[in-house]
């Protein structure tokens, strides 16, 4: 197989070489100390480079992805905005890096005060009665949720085990809702692009737990009837979660609570900030109505006499959904967001999201198709189905040709219920002239799409690989690297 | 596209064939759906011995970015299934109603079969699904 | 101050453009009646050298453990990093990238993925890796659900010794509460390790998997031979927490048998940070591959036959099989993942060996002072340990770490808070950075506590 330029840390290996020595033990290393049934027979095949070469190797492949701070990046339902640098410094500060969930509380009542009145801005911000800043992710926040709801109706009617989901919901929403052993049932979504209210109306029973909303949902609509599902859901004692995927669009301006959630899972590196760092990590606060707070998960921090100190002692409490309080480091960056932000700059992040959307979808309405061509929230889906009808191109192939154009492409083919979609989110920290520039973009791809096809339909052509084979990914599995076979002989 | 004749067909597109001297199905997908599905990189085969029921999965087939279920068209006990098929996809392409099939059980009779699609009836069902 | 690139005449422009007066107008949609009828009350904003005055202070207050001689353990180790983790894992093509959807975009990230899944194939001794998950509690919750899916026909027992860590057993216990016909038992111990003679006796042809940790909550190498044995004779599957670290010296568990392999990944440079981010490792034998949750980098080639890599079985995951799905994460944790592959890079196989080697050193020595003090004990004499022990004192162990947090050292963690019949019992962590004078600080500290 013909190889790329760049070797992987396993091929430059040579035994011997290292990058970070360590000092002799000062004591002994007792040689019996593991029996040896148990001992390591081989060591663990590690790269052996050194420090020169071990910089190279990430800093060559770093620069073959795309990032927020090369570029636009404008990911539907991701929120790819810029994320401050003071907060990266501020979660290394020694008081929140070099202490430890297990030592005594007394003496790191700095960071459980953190902690503590990070939960009290939420609170603030969500309407709700309680905030829980454990879960470590937004779908783990969801499913924290879905199991206080369980619990909920463990105690009180324990065949309830359906949740209504409309089908323009996330994929974790279905599928966190069978992590917790109930039943998803799909409701269709309007026309327009709204929940169809009657119909999960009318689907609500004697197993209805309650249903997954997401607002302003996966379109960028605002649900303007959520509060009457929510009635509808409380008069037979079921409830509403709120998918908060999309609080960034409404933060400071509308308070979930008030829209009769009962619980909402908050990404708190999309409504505040956290680098999103190649996938992770992330962080998911819950807030949660007083009925449910006896479920909330534990370890809480709890404040005493102006002392804060970590409570387990919550007997109805669904218990723990990862180890020790909070993924703090993650949290804390949004802790000193909101905190440099203050009250109105938090509303400005909504302002700015919804501005910066509108804007570039008035900007793209002559090159794409608008299934839904009103006002938008955060962000806002298109389609790609007249373009592919008169060219050929498709979405795809449009996604891929503006990364050569310099942009990272939309979330494509989601939602679902939007043929050749591409959701298109920029988020407040982009600039007027960057937006253009995107729209300019787009106009050029579908001449190209219109004149060249097959520029757009073999794109991209400027990236370090061009497009990849997921098939044979697939089928010829190749998940880890392995040394080449010696030669026979 | 051309459906065999001698097939049942289910509007979400498995094929059947009933063998009445062993009262034995045969299924497997039609070509329809091996063109819908895309680039084909897995089958999950039910084990021998479990039940095919009408309407409900007995096995997966995915493509890169899709999964889709394999329903059972009449109810039957599994009795053999297409061992050789995972390492072979390409059969389901290039003779989906032959080498491609998934899987065949035992029946009590004919009667479920016979209240399947013909070929011309899920033909029609076909275009109406392309629109 | 908000990130908001925007001039006053850009906003008119933008308005004018999209066709509405203010900005308000554009939140016409949500209804009056939902929207807040007040300005947030949070504190006023701070600028971010005010930022650094808090952090200053905050730390001024805190005992961290630059500042406090520390043992404690339980976990979450202090282990060296390397400056190397920082600067080449905090890269902003890195930091400031996502998940990879588009691999043309991001080969740099789906680059390191496939050589991290490899390392921790090489740790573990197993087959294949998914990319991380968020930390080793849920982890071994998301094992025990992965074994459900595999072997869970017929079967509906899950057994946890008692070994595993407290807060893993019941983040496990959370999720499987809601999961149907599949209940949890736990395996007692017997001199700090998983009791055979029970696991013998409570494995049966019900039994799902057996999840063991090792080194155990306790410190205590397990014999996961003779459990795997146990496991194994019933059909169940073996599902294995580790220490990272420790399988420089350990015998992995793939090699003994193990189904999945799973655990924290916080000592591979994730550094303390009270509670996270850390990262959790996932490992398994290659036939469960399509039932393993989370991302997965695997390689291929593009269209001019050049290597490259993409996400693979996408179908397990929530976006495309979703009520279906083998879980509902969605990321992984991206930058610690990276961290930890920076970390064992550096390091090779003779660094995180002597990693491993001085760990054990100091852990030794410190047992050892400790245990010949008059009244300390080890609790568990003659059992094997790798970095951690518990020992029993003449006191309740939480008067000991009153008592030695004045003198500014951190002697351990309070077993009493999980083991109620052992209120003087302390689990003590040495690590590689601890000095021979800072363990021998502790033994004096200790003989004299009150």
């Amino acid at each position: 197989m013909h190889r790329d330029d760049d070797p992987l840390l396993y091929e430059t290996s040579r035994p011997g070489l290292r990058a970070a020595p360590l000092p002799k033990p000062e004591v002994p290393v007792p040689a019996d100390a593991i029996p040896a049934h148990l001992r390591r027979k081989a060591p663990p095949l590690l790269p052996e480079v050194t420090e020169g070469e071990l910089a190279r190797h990430f800093v060559k492949n770093s620069r073959k992805n795309v990032c927020v701070e090369t570029g636009f990046y404008p990911l539907g339902s991701c929120t790819m905005k810029y994320n401050p640098k003071r907060h990266e410094d501020f979660v290394m500060s020694p008081a929140l890096f070099r202490v430890h969930p297990y030592q005594p509380e007394e003496g790191v009542q700095p960071v459980l005060r953190m902690l503590w009145e990070m939960s009290d801005f939420l609170e603030e911000l969500t309407g709700f009665h309680g905030v829980s800043v454990h879960p470590s992710a937004g779908s783990h926040g969801e499913l924290t949720c879905l199991m206080m709801i369980r619990a909920y109706h463990s105690e009180h009617h324990p065949e309830r085990d359906e949740i209504l989901i409309p089908d323009s919901a996330h994929g974790t929403n279905p599928a966190s809702v069978t992590m917790c052993g109930m039943k998803p049932v799909n409701v269709p979504s309007r026309p327009d692009g709204l929940l169809d209210i009657q119909a999960m109306k009318a689907l609500i029973g004697p197993r209805t737990a309650g249903a997954m909303v997401t607002n302003p949902n996966t379109l960028g609509l605002f649900e303007r009837q959520i509060h009457d599902l929510a009635d509808a859901l409380h008069a037979v004692d079921a409830f509403l979660f709120m998918d908060g995927a999309n609080f960034n669009a409404i933060v400071g301006k509308a308070r979930p609570a008030d829209f009769g959630a009962d619980c909402m899972h908050i990404n708190l590196h999309k409504t505040f900030t956290i680098p999103h760092g190649g996938g992770g990590p992330g962080s998911g606060p819950i807030g949660y109505v007083e009925k449910l707070a006896p479920y909330a998960p534990t370890p809480v921090v709890v404040k005493e006499k102006g002392k804060f100190r970590i409570d387990w002692n919550r007997p109805k409490s669904i218990g723990p959904v990862r180890t020790f309080l909070s993924s703090t480091g993650a949290t804390l960056r949004s802790y000193a967001y909101i905190r440099t932000l203050g009250a109105e700059g938090v509303r400005r992040i909504a302002e700015g999201a919804v501005l910066n959307a509108n804007y570039l979808r008035v900007k793209l309405r002559d090159v794409l198709k608008f299934p839904y061509d009103r006002t938008c929230m955060h962000e806002f889906v298109a389609s790609g189905t007249d373009l592919k009808e008169r060219t050929g191109v498709k979405t795809l192939d449009v996604a891929k040709r503006l990364l050569d154009h310099g942009f990272h492409p939309p979330t494509v083919y989601f939602p679902l219920i939007v043929p050749e979609c591409l959701m298109i989110e920029p988020t407040e920290t982009e600039s007027k002239a960057t937006l253009d520039a995107f729209a300019d973009a787009l106009h050029r791809i579908v001449k190209e799409a219109e004149t060249d096809p097959a520029v757009v339909t073999t794109a991209p052509h400027t990236m370090p690989v061009r497009r990849l084979d997921e098939v044979k990914a697939a089928r010829d599995l190749r998940v880890r690297w392995r040394p080449e076979p010696a030669p026979a002989g | 596209m051309t459906n065999p004749q001698h097939l049942r067909y289910t509007k979400t597109h498995e094929w059947v064939g009933y063998d009445p001297a062993t009262k034995t199905v045969t299924t497997g997908i039609t070509e329809f759906a091996v063109k819908a599905l895309g680039d084909l990189v897995y089958v999950e085969l039910p084990e021998i011995g479990e039940l095919m029921e009408i309407g409900h999965p007995f096995a997966e087939i995915e493509s890169v970015k899709a999964v889709a279920n394999i329903n059972g068209g009449v109810g039957a006990d599994i009795t053999e299934v297409n061992e050789d098929l995972p390492n072979n996809l390409e059969w389901l392409v290039s003779d989906p109603y032959g080498k491609g099939w998934i899987a065949k059980g035992k029946v009590a009779g004919p009667d479920e079969w016979n209240r399947l699609l013909d070929a011309a009836a899920y033909g029609k069902h076909c275009e109406s699904e392309k629109h | 101050m908000p990130y908001i690139p925007h001039s006053a005449e850009d906003v008119r422009a933008m308005l004018a453009a999209i066709g509405v007066r203010t900005v308000d107008d554009l939140f016409e949609d949500i209804p009056k009646s939902l929207r807040a009828r007040r300005k947030p009350r949070l504190p006023r904003p701070i600028t971010e050298l005010e930022l650094q005055r808090e952090a200053a202070a905050a730390a001024a207050k805190t005992e961290t453990f630059d500042r406090m001689n520390a043992f404690v353990g339980a976990g979450v180790y202090d282990h060296f990093i390397p400056a190397v983790v920082q600067h080449l894992a905090h890269r902003v093509e890195t930091v400031t990238s996502y998940t990879p959807y588009q691999p043309e975009a991001s080969q740099g990230n789906l680059t390191f993925m496939f050589e991290y899944q490899t390392a921790i194939c090489e740790l573990t001794g197993m087959d294949v890796s998914n990319a991380s998950m968020y930390e080793g509690g849920s982890a071994c919750a998301e094992a025990c659900l992965m074994a459900v899916r595999v072997n869970g026909k017929g079967r509906r027992k899950i057994l946890v010794s008692r070994g595993l860590h407290p807060e893993y057993l019941r983040i496990t216990e959370t999720y499987l509460r809601n999961i149907k016909d599949v209940v949890v038992e736990e395996v007692p111990l017997k001199d700090g390790v998983t009791d055979l003679g029970a696991l013998a006796r409570m494995a049966d042809a019900d039994t799902i998997g057996v999840l063991v940790q090792t080194p155990n909550f306790l410190g205590i190498i397990e014999d996961g031979p003779a459990v795997a044995a146990a496991a194994k004779a019933k059909g169940a599957k073996l599902l294995v927490c580790a220490d990272p670290i420790s399988l420089a010296l350990l015998e992995p568990p793939g090699a003994w048998g193990a189904d999945i392999v799973c655990g924290e990944g916080q000592q591979l440079a994730s550094g303390l940070a009270y509670g996270g981010p850390y990262f959790g490792f996932f490992a398994a034998k290659q036939e469960y591959i399509r039932q393993m949750p989370g991302r997965i980098s695997g390689e291929t080639v593009d269209v001019e036959g050049r290597r490259g890599f993409v996400l693979t079985l996408g179908t397990r995951e929530q976006h495309i099989r979703r009520d279906r799905a083998t879980s509902n994460i969605c990321t992984n944790q991206g930058l610690l993942a990276l961290r930890g592959l920076v970390y064992l890079a550096a390091l090779g196989p003779t660094g995180l060996r002597e990693v491993a080697e001085g760990c054990l050193a100091n852990a030794h020595y410190a047992a050892e002072r400790i245990a010949a003090l008059p009244g300390w004990s080890l609790s568990f004499p003659g059992k094997p340990f790798f970095h951690e022990f518990a020992v029993d004192g003449p006191l309740p162990a939480e008067r000991v770490i009153a008592s030695l947090r004045r003198k500014r050292i951190l002697p351990g963690v309070a077993l009493s808070r999980w083991w109620k019949d052992a209120p003087n019992r302390l689990l003590v962590a040495a690590t590689e950075v601890k000095t021979r004078k800072q363990i021998d600080a502790l033994a004096k500290a200790l003989a004299s506590a009150k």
